[in-house]
Protein backbone atom coordinates (compact mmCIF):
# COMPACT_ATOMS: atom_id res chain seq x y z
CA UNK A 1 0.00 0.00 0.00
CA UNK A 2 1.48 3.35 -0.97
CA UNK A 3 1.23 6.55 1.07
CA UNK A 4 -1.74 7.96 -0.83
CA UNK A 5 -3.72 4.73 -0.55
CA UNK A 6 -2.87 4.46 3.13
CA UNK A 7 -4.06 8.00 3.82
CA UNK A 8 -7.36 7.31 2.06
CA UNK A 9 -7.71 4.02 3.97
CA UNK A 10 -7.01 5.68 7.33
CA UNK A 11 -9.37 8.58 6.72
CA UNK A 12 -12.06 6.23 5.52
CA UNK A 13 -12.01 4.04 8.60
CA UNK A 14 -11.31 6.67 11.29
CA UNK A 15 -14.03 7.07 13.92
CA UNK A 16 -15.87 10.26 13.06
CA UNK A 17 -16.92 13.02 15.43
CA UNK A 18 -20.61 13.03 16.28
CA UNK A 19 -21.47 16.00 14.14
CA UNK A 20 -25.18 16.34 14.90
CA UNK A 21 -24.67 15.98 18.67
CA UNK A 22 -21.78 18.46 18.62
CA UNK A 23 -23.83 20.99 16.64
CA UNK A 24 -26.78 20.74 19.03
CA UNK A 25 -24.59 21.23 22.11
CA UNK A 26 -22.70 24.07 20.40
CA UNK A 27 -26.01 25.76 19.59
CA UNK A 28 -27.45 25.29 23.07
CA UNK A 29 -24.39 26.32 25.09
CA UNK A 30 -23.28 29.02 22.64
CA UNK A 31 -26.84 30.32 22.63
CA UNK A 32 -26.94 30.34 26.42
CA UNK A 33 -23.74 32.40 26.52
CA UNK A 34 -25.34 34.91 24.13
CA UNK A 35 -28.48 35.05 26.28
CA UNK A 36 -26.31 35.73 29.35
CA UNK A 37 -24.57 38.49 27.36
CA UNK A 38 -27.92 40.02 26.43
CA UNK A 39 -29.13 39.73 30.01
CA UNK A 40 -26.01 41.53 31.24
CA UNK A 41 -26.45 44.27 28.65
CA UNK A 42 -30.06 44.81 29.70
CA UNK A 43 -29.01 44.79 33.33
CA UNK A 44 -26.39 47.49 32.74
CA UNK A 45 -28.93 49.62 30.83
CA UNK A 46 -31.38 49.11 33.67
CA UNK A 47 -28.67 50.32 36.06
CA UNK A 48 -28.38 53.53 34.04
CA UNK A 49 -25.48 52.81 31.68
CA UNK A 50 -25.90 54.15 28.11
CA UNK A 51 -26.50 51.46 25.48
CA UNK A 52 -23.10 51.63 23.73
CA UNK A 53 -21.24 51.31 27.05
CA UNK A 54 -23.60 48.58 28.22
CA UNK A 55 -22.59 46.43 25.20
CA UNK A 56 -18.90 46.92 25.99
CA UNK A 57 -19.50 46.16 29.66
CA UNK A 58 -21.38 42.96 28.76
CA UNK A 59 -18.42 41.82 26.61
CA UNK A 60 -15.97 42.63 29.39
CA UNK A 61 -18.12 40.73 31.88
CA UNK A 62 -18.15 37.64 29.65
CA UNK A 63 -14.36 37.87 29.28
CA UNK A 64 -13.95 38.10 33.07
CA UNK A 65 -16.28 35.14 33.65
CA UNK A 66 -14.51 33.02 31.00
CA UNK A 67 -11.10 33.95 32.42
CA UNK A 68 -12.23 33.08 35.92
CA UNK A 69 -13.72 29.75 34.83
CA UNK A 70 -10.48 28.96 32.97
CA UNK A 71 -8.46 29.68 36.11
CA UNK A 72 -10.76 27.49 38.19
CA UNK A 73 -10.32 24.63 35.72
CA UNK A 74 -14.01 24.59 34.78
CA UNK A 75 -13.96 26.16 31.31
CA UNK A 76 -12.25 23.28 29.51
CA UNK A 77 -14.80 20.85 30.92
CA UNK A 78 -17.64 22.94 29.50
CA UNK A 79 -15.79 23.44 26.20
CA UNK A 80 -15.29 19.70 25.85
CA UNK A 81 -19.06 19.39 25.44
CA UNK A 82 -19.80 22.78 23.90
CA UNK A 83 -17.05 22.87 21.22
CA UNK A 84 -17.77 25.82 18.96
CA UNK A 85 -20.40 26.94 21.46
CA UNK A 86 -17.73 28.29 23.79
CA UNK A 87 -15.13 28.94 21.09
CA UNK A 88 -17.07 31.32 18.87
CA UNK A 89 -18.33 33.86 21.42
CA UNK A 90 -15.81 36.17 23.09
CA UNK A 91 -15.43 33.52 25.83
CA UNK A 92 -13.26 31.40 23.51
CA UNK A 93 -10.87 34.25 22.97
CA UNK A 94 -10.61 34.91 26.70
CA UNK A 95 -9.83 31.24 27.31
CA UNK A 96 -7.22 31.26 24.52
CA UNK A 97 -5.33 34.04 26.33
CA UNK A 98 -5.80 32.95 29.94
CA UNK A 99 -4.98 29.25 29.45
CA UNK A 100 -1.40 29.77 28.15
CA UNK A 101 -0.86 32.40 30.86
CA UNK A 102 -1.71 29.85 33.57
CA UNK A 103 0.24 27.13 31.83
CA UNK A 104 3.49 29.05 31.42
CA UNK A 105 3.60 30.57 34.89
CA UNK A 106 6.17 27.94 35.89
CA UNK A 107 8.66 29.50 33.42
CA UNK A 108 8.35 32.93 35.07
CA UNK A 109 6.64 36.19 34.15
CA UNK A 110 9.02 37.17 31.31
CA UNK A 111 9.96 34.00 29.42
CA UNK A 112 6.82 32.17 30.50
CA UNK A 113 3.67 34.30 30.73
CA UNK A 114 5.08 37.31 28.86
CA UNK A 115 6.48 35.40 25.92
CA UNK A 116 3.80 32.76 25.59
CA UNK A 117 0.52 34.43 26.56
CA UNK A 118 -0.47 35.04 22.92
CA UNK A 119 0.65 31.65 21.61
CA UNK A 120 -2.89 30.77 20.58
CA UNK A 121 -4.54 34.18 20.30
CA UNK A 122 -1.49 35.78 18.62
CA UNK A 123 -2.44 34.99 15.01
CA UNK A 124 -5.98 36.30 15.60
CA UNK A 125 -4.64 39.52 17.10
CA UNK A 126 -1.99 40.03 14.42
CA UNK A 127 -4.18 39.40 11.41
CA UNK A 128 -7.18 41.06 13.04
CA UNK A 129 -5.25 44.30 13.49
CA UNK A 130 -3.59 43.96 10.09
CA UNK A 131 -6.89 43.57 8.26
CA UNK A 132 -8.27 46.46 10.33
CA UNK A 133 -5.43 48.69 9.07
CA UNK A 134 -6.08 47.69 5.44
CA UNK A 135 -9.79 48.28 5.87
CA UNK A 136 -9.05 51.69 7.44
CA UNK A 137 -6.79 52.76 4.59
CA UNK A 138 -9.38 51.72 1.96
CA UNK A 139 -12.13 53.43 3.93
CA UNK A 140 -10.03 56.63 4.14
CA UNK A 141 -9.40 56.78 0.41
CA UNK A 142 -13.02 56.03 -0.36
CA UNK A 143 -13.88 59.07 1.75
CA UNK A 144 -11.32 61.22 -0.09
CA UNK A 145 -12.71 60.24 -3.48
CA UNK B 1 22.28 -7.49 13.56
CA UNK B 2 20.13 -6.12 10.74
CA UNK B 3 17.12 -8.20 11.54
CA UNK B 4 16.35 -10.49 14.45
CA UNK B 5 18.88 -10.68 17.27
CA UNK B 6 18.75 -13.95 19.21
CA UNK B 7 20.52 -13.36 22.47
CA UNK B 8 23.18 -15.90 23.38
CA UNK B 9 23.32 -14.61 26.91
CA UNK B 10 19.73 -13.91 27.89
CA UNK B 11 19.13 -11.32 30.59
CA UNK B 12 16.39 -11.79 33.12
CA UNK B 13 14.16 -9.09 34.48
CA UNK B 14 15.21 -9.10 38.11
CA UNK B 15 12.72 -6.53 39.31
CA UNK B 16 10.24 -3.99 38.06
CA UNK B 17 8.23 -1.14 39.50
CA UNK B 18 5.33 0.93 38.24
CA UNK B 19 3.93 4.27 39.30
CA UNK B 20 0.95 6.13 37.84
CA UNK B 21 -1.26 9.17 38.23
CA UNK B 22 -4.88 9.40 39.33
CA UNK B 23 -6.60 8.69 35.97
CA UNK B 24 -4.59 5.49 35.49
CA UNK B 25 -5.31 4.43 39.04
CA UNK B 26 -9.04 4.71 38.27
CA UNK B 27 -8.64 2.57 35.15
CA UNK B 28 -9.19 -1.21 34.83
CA UNK B 29 -5.57 -1.93 35.86
CA UNK B 30 -5.65 0.52 38.77
CA UNK B 31 -4.98 -2.06 41.45
CA UNK B 32 -2.01 -3.57 39.59
CA UNK B 33 0.36 -0.63 39.87
CA UNK B 34 2.89 -0.50 42.68
CA UNK B 35 2.35 3.13 43.52
CA UNK B 36 0.12 6.01 42.54
CA UNK B 37 -0.39 9.61 43.43
CA UNK B 38 -3.78 11.27 43.60
CA UNK B 39 -1.86 14.52 43.20
CA UNK B 40 -0.73 14.51 39.56
CA UNK B 41 2.00 16.99 40.48
CA UNK B 42 3.56 14.40 42.80
CA UNK B 43 4.17 17.15 45.33
CA UNK B 44 6.27 19.20 42.92
CA UNK B 45 5.77 22.72 41.58
CA UNK B 46 5.76 21.98 37.84
CA UNK B 47 4.52 19.15 35.60
CA UNK B 48 8.02 18.51 34.30
CA UNK B 49 9.34 18.13 37.84
CA UNK B 50 6.41 15.82 38.59
CA UNK B 51 7.48 13.58 35.70
CA UNK B 52 11.05 13.56 36.99
CA UNK B 53 9.79 12.61 40.42
CA UNK B 54 7.90 9.65 38.94
CA UNK B 55 11.10 8.38 37.33
CA UNK B 56 13.01 8.79 40.57
CA UNK B 57 10.38 6.88 42.52
CA UNK B 58 10.14 4.15 39.86
CA UNK B 59 13.87 3.49 39.76
CA UNK B 60 14.22 3.68 43.54
CA UNK B 61 11.37 1.17 43.86
CA UNK B 62 12.86 -1.24 41.32
CA UNK B 63 16.34 -1.02 42.90
CA UNK B 64 14.92 -1.65 46.35
CA UNK B 65 12.96 -4.68 45.18
CA UNK B 66 16.06 -6.08 43.43
CA UNK B 67 18.07 -5.38 46.58
CA UNK B 68 20.59 -3.48 44.49
CA UNK B 69 22.66 -0.43 45.26
CA UNK B 70 23.57 2.15 42.61
CA UNK B 71 27.07 0.68 42.37
CA UNK B 72 25.66 -2.72 41.34
CA UNK B 73 24.15 -1.31 38.15
CA UNK B 74 26.45 -0.90 35.16
CA UNK B 75 24.19 1.16 32.94
CA UNK B 76 21.05 3.22 33.26
CA UNK B 77 18.96 3.52 30.10
CA UNK B 78 16.20 6.07 30.40
CA UNK B 79 14.00 8.32 28.35
CA UNK B 80 10.75 10.24 28.15
CA UNK B 81 8.86 12.45 25.71
CA UNK B 82 10.11 15.86 26.78
CA UNK B 83 12.71 17.96 24.97
CA UNK B 84 16.24 16.94 25.96
CA UNK B 85 14.60 14.12 27.96
CA UNK B 86 14.49 16.36 31.00
CA UNK B 87 12.12 13.99 32.77
CA UNK B 88 14.88 11.41 32.96
CA UNK B 89 17.89 13.70 33.24
CA UNK B 90 16.62 15.59 36.27
CA UNK B 91 14.77 12.71 37.85
CA UNK B 92 17.68 10.29 37.81
CA UNK B 93 20.45 12.78 38.61
CA UNK B 94 20.92 11.51 42.15
CA UNK B 95 21.62 7.94 41.06
CA UNK B 96 25.30 7.19 40.75
CA UNK B 97 24.97 5.06 37.59
CA UNK B 98 26.41 5.64 34.08
CA UNK B 99 23.47 7.04 32.15
CA UNK B 100 22.37 6.69 28.54
CA UNK B 101 19.49 8.91 27.41
CA UNK B 102 17.14 7.35 24.91
CA UNK B 103 14.50 8.90 22.73
CA UNK B 104 12.16 6.58 20.91
CA UNK B 105 8.99 8.52 21.65
CA UNK B 106 6.42 6.04 23.00
CA UNK B 107 8.60 3.08 21.98
CA UNK B 108 11.26 4.01 24.55
CA UNK B 109 10.33 1.30 27.05
CA UNK B 110 10.89 -1.48 24.50
CA UNK B 111 13.96 0.33 23.18
CA UNK B 112 15.52 0.54 26.65
CA UNK B 113 14.81 -3.14 27.35
CA UNK B 114 16.21 -4.07 23.92
CA UNK B 115 19.42 -2.07 24.29
CA UNK B 116 19.82 -3.19 27.90
CA UNK B 117 19.50 -6.79 26.74
CA UNK B 118 22.12 -6.19 24.02
CA UNK B 119 24.55 -4.68 26.54
CA UNK B 120 24.04 -7.70 28.77
CA UNK B 121 24.36 -10.10 25.85
CA UNK B 122 27.62 -8.48 24.77
CA UNK B 123 29.05 -8.68 28.26
CA UNK B 124 29.18 -4.91 28.56
CA UNK B 125 26.85 -4.83 31.53
CA UNK B 126 25.93 -7.38 34.16
CA UNK B 127 23.04 -5.34 35.42
CA UNK B 128 21.09 -2.60 33.66
CA UNK B 129 18.29 -0.33 34.75
CA UNK B 130 15.66 0.72 32.20
CA UNK B 131 13.32 3.59 33.09
CA UNK B 132 10.71 5.43 31.04
CA UNK B 133 7.92 7.84 31.77
CA UNK B 134 5.35 10.19 30.34
CA UNK B 135 3.05 12.71 31.96
CA UNK B 136 -0.21 13.90 30.44
CA UNK B 137 0.28 17.49 31.52
CA UNK B 138 3.92 17.95 30.50
CA UNK B 139 3.28 16.28 27.13
CA UNK B 140 0.13 18.21 26.44
CA UNK B 141 1.99 21.47 27.05
CA UNK B 142 4.87 20.54 24.80
CA UNK B 143 3.04 18.89 21.92
CA UNK B 144 -0.49 20.26 21.90
CA UNK B 145 -2.35 22.98 23.79
CA UNK B 146 -2.22 24.57 27.24
CA UNK B 147 -3.99 22.37 29.78
CA UNK B 148 -6.89 24.68 30.44
CA UNK B 149 -7.50 25.43 26.77
CA UNK B 150 -11.09 24.65 25.89
CA UNK B 151 -11.14 22.44 22.84
CA UNK B 152 -12.74 19.25 21.64
CA UNK B 153 -10.61 16.17 21.05
CA UNK B 154 -11.34 14.07 18.01
CA UNK B 155 -12.43 10.43 18.52
CA UNK B 156 -9.10 9.21 17.08
CA UNK B 157 -6.99 11.16 19.59
CA UNK B 158 -5.18 9.43 22.44
CA UNK B 159 -4.56 10.45 26.01
CA UNK B 160 -0.94 10.55 27.23
CA UNK B 161 -0.55 8.28 30.23
CA UNK B 162 0.82 9.72 33.45
CA UNK B 163 3.05 6.93 34.56
CA UNK B 164 6.49 5.45 34.76
CA UNK B 165 7.93 1.97 34.75
CA UNK B 166 11.39 0.79 35.78
CA UNK B 167 13.04 -2.58 35.13
CA UNK B 168 16.30 -4.06 36.38
CA UNK B 169 17.96 -6.53 34.01
CA UNK B 170 20.38 -9.03 35.47
CA UNK B 171 20.94 -12.72 36.03
CA UNK B 172 18.07 -13.40 38.43
CA UNK B 173 14.33 -13.38 37.92
CA UNK B 174 11.54 -15.43 36.41
CA UNK B 175 11.25 -13.65 33.08
CA UNK B 176 13.90 -13.53 30.40
CA UNK B 177 14.44 -11.50 27.26
CA UNK B 178 15.37 -13.90 24.48
CA UNK B 179 15.09 -11.90 21.27
CA UNK B 180 15.36 -8.30 20.19
CA UNK B 181 14.41 -6.71 16.91
CA UNK B 182 15.06 -3.02 16.48
CA UNK B 183 12.54 -1.01 14.49
CA UNK B 184 13.00 0.99 11.34
CA UNK B 185 11.67 4.49 10.90
CA UNK B 186 8.52 4.25 8.78
CA UNK B 187 6.59 7.24 7.45
CA UNK B 188 3.33 6.61 5.63
CA UNK B 189 2.48 10.27 5.28
CA UNK B 190 0.12 10.67 8.24
CA UNK B 191 0.33 14.19 9.63
CA UNK B 192 -2.69 14.22 11.94
CA UNK B 193 -1.46 14.80 15.48
CA UNK B 194 -4.82 13.45 16.65
CA UNK B 195 -4.41 10.10 14.97
CA UNK B 196 -1.09 8.80 16.21
CA UNK B 197 -2.35 5.22 16.06
CA UNK B 198 -2.60 5.46 12.27
CA UNK B 199 0.89 6.97 12.11
CA UNK B 200 2.41 4.19 14.25
CA UNK B 201 0.60 1.14 12.89
CA UNK B 202 2.71 0.85 9.68
CA UNK B 203 5.93 0.80 11.74
CA UNK B 204 4.50 -1.96 13.90
CA UNK B 205 3.40 -3.89 10.81
CA UNK B 206 6.91 -3.55 9.37
CA UNK B 207 8.57 -4.90 12.52
CA UNK B 208 6.10 -7.75 13.00
CA UNK B 209 6.33 -8.84 9.37
CA UNK B 210 10.12 -8.83 9.57
CA UNK B 211 9.92 -10.78 12.80
CA UNK B 212 7.63 -13.51 11.52
CA UNK B 213 9.60 -13.74 8.26
CA UNK B 214 12.95 -14.22 9.96
CA UNK B 215 12.23 -15.94 13.28
CA UNK B 216 10.45 -19.03 12.01
CA UNK B 217 7.87 -18.47 14.75
CA UNK B 218 4.15 -18.36 14.16
CA UNK B 219 1.59 -16.12 15.84
CA UNK B 220 0.22 -19.18 17.69
CA UNK B 221 3.56 -19.60 19.47
CA UNK B 222 2.76 -16.55 21.56
CA UNK B 223 0.24 -16.04 24.33
CA UNK B 224 0.25 -12.37 23.67
CA UNK B 225 1.34 -9.96 20.97
CA UNK B 226 1.45 -6.83 23.06
CA UNK B 227 1.71 -3.46 21.31
CA UNK B 228 2.65 -0.30 23.16
CA UNK B 229 0.12 2.39 22.44
CA UNK B 230 -1.59 1.99 19.10
CA UNK B 231 -4.92 2.70 20.73
CA UNK B 232 -8.18 1.72 19.08
CA UNK B 233 -7.46 3.14 15.62
CA UNK B 234 -3.91 1.84 15.37
CA UNK B 235 -4.79 -1.60 16.74
CA UNK B 236 -7.62 -2.04 14.25
CA UNK B 237 -5.38 -0.95 11.36
CA UNK B 238 -2.61 -3.29 12.56
CA UNK B 239 -4.89 -6.32 12.79
CA UNK B 240 -6.62 -5.63 9.49
CA UNK B 241 -3.51 -4.95 7.41
CA UNK B 242 -1.56 -7.86 8.91
CA UNK B 243 -4.49 -10.13 8.11
CA UNK B 244 -4.30 -9.05 4.47
CA UNK B 245 -0.71 -10.31 4.53
CA UNK B 246 -1.80 -13.61 6.04
CA UNK B 247 -0.76 -12.89 9.64
CA UNK B 248 -3.73 -13.20 11.96
CA UNK B 249 -3.04 -11.71 15.39
CA UNK B 250 -6.68 -11.00 16.23
CA UNK B 251 -6.91 -13.69 18.91
CA UNK B 252 -3.79 -12.90 20.89
CA UNK B 253 -3.27 -9.20 20.38
CA UNK B 254 -3.53 -6.67 23.18
CA UNK B 255 -2.54 -3.03 23.31
CA UNK B 256 -1.33 -1.28 26.45
CA UNK B 257 -3.15 1.88 25.36
CA UNK B 258 -6.44 -0.02 25.32
CA UNK B 259 -5.77 -1.85 28.58
CA UNK B 260 -4.96 1.08 30.83
CA UNK B 261 -8.22 3.04 30.56
CA UNK B 262 -11.89 2.31 30.26
CA UNK B 263 -12.18 4.36 27.08
CA UNK B 264 -15.89 5.06 27.34
CA UNK B 265 -16.27 5.62 31.05
CA UNK B 266 -13.05 7.62 31.35
CA UNK B 267 -13.61 9.56 28.10
CA UNK B 268 -10.22 8.65 26.69
CA UNK B 269 -11.28 8.43 23.03
CA UNK B 270 -8.87 6.05 21.21
CA UNK B 271 -7.04 5.06 24.42
CA UNK B 272 -3.76 5.78 26.18
CA UNK B 273 -0.38 6.69 24.72
CA UNK B 274 3.06 7.87 25.80
CA UNK B 275 6.12 5.95 26.89
CA UNK B 276 4.71 5.68 30.40
CA UNK B 277 1.79 3.73 28.92
CA UNK B 278 3.64 0.60 27.82
CA UNK B 279 6.14 0.93 30.69
CA UNK B 280 3.52 1.01 33.44
CA UNK B 281 1.27 -1.65 31.86
CA UNK B 282 4.25 -3.96 31.33
CA UNK B 283 5.59 -3.41 34.84
CA UNK B 284 2.17 -3.33 36.48
CA UNK B 285 0.31 -6.14 34.78
CA UNK B 286 2.13 -8.17 32.10
CA UNK B 287 5.30 -8.81 34.10
CA UNK B 288 3.25 -10.21 36.97
CA UNK B 289 1.44 -12.58 34.61
CA UNK B 290 4.76 -13.70 33.10
CA UNK B 291 6.23 -14.29 36.53
CA UNK B 292 3.26 -16.32 37.70
CA UNK B 293 3.33 -18.34 34.50
CA UNK B 294 -0.13 -17.19 33.42
CA UNK B 295 1.63 -15.88 30.34
CA UNK B 296 4.52 -17.86 28.88
CA UNK B 297 5.58 -16.15 25.73
CA UNK B 298 5.01 -12.50 24.95
CA UNK B 299 6.06 -10.40 21.98
CA UNK B 300 6.27 -6.87 23.26
CA UNK B 301 6.38 -4.19 20.58
CA UNK B 302 6.89 -0.62 21.71
CA UNK B 303 5.42 1.78 19.17
CA UNK B 304 6.55 5.38 18.89
CA UNK B 305 5.44 8.36 16.83
CA UNK B 306 8.59 10.43 16.28
CA UNK B 307 6.53 13.57 16.03
CA UNK B 308 7.76 17.14 16.16
CA UNK B 309 5.20 19.97 16.09
CA UNK B 310 7.75 22.15 14.26
CA UNK B 311 8.20 19.62 11.44
CA UNK B 312 4.44 19.27 11.13
CA UNK B 313 4.05 23.05 10.74
CA UNK B 314 6.71 22.86 8.03
CA UNK B 315 4.53 20.43 6.14
CA UNK B 316 6.14 17.21 7.30
CA UNK B 317 4.43 14.01 8.34
CA UNK B 318 4.96 11.74 11.34
CA UNK B 319 7.65 9.05 11.12
CA UNK B 320 7.09 6.16 13.47
CA UNK B 321 9.10 3.29 14.89
CA UNK B 322 8.41 -0.04 16.56
CA UNK B 323 10.97 -1.98 18.60
CA UNK B 324 10.34 -5.58 19.55
CA UNK B 325 11.50 -7.66 22.51
CA UNK B 326 10.46 -11.23 23.22
CA UNK B 327 9.71 -11.98 26.85
CA UNK B 328 9.56 -15.53 28.12
CA UNK B 329 8.42 -16.85 31.44
CA UNK B 330 10.70 -19.19 33.36
CA UNK B 331 7.72 -20.08 35.50
CA UNK B 332 9.54 -21.40 38.52
CA UNK B 333 12.12 -23.26 36.43
CA UNK B 334 14.78 -20.87 37.64
CA UNK B 335 18.19 -22.46 37.86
Amino acid sequence: MNKEDYKIYVEGRATKSKCAKNCIFAFLIGGTICVVGQFLKNLYIYLGVIEQNASTLASISLIVIAGLLTGLGIFDNIAKIAGAGTLVPITGFANAVVSPAIDTKSEGYIFGVGAKIFTIAGPVILYGIFSGVIYGVIYYFMGVL
Amino acid sequence: MRELIRLKKEPRISSYYSIVGSHERKGPLGECFDEYSSDNKFGKESWEKAESEMQRLALAGALKRAECADADIDALLAGDLLNQCVGSSYGLIDFDIPYITLYGACSTCALSLGIGALLYNGGMANKCACVTSSHYCSSERQFRFPLEYGGQRTPTSQWTVTGSGAFILGNTGYVKISEVMLGKSVDMGISDINNMGAAMAPACIDTLKRYFNTSGCRVEDFDLVLTGDLGYEGSEILKELLLRDGIDIRKNHADCGLMIYDRDKQDKHAGGSGCGCSASVLAGKVMRDLESGALQNVLFIGTGALMSPMSLYQGGSIPAIAHLVRLESLNGNIS
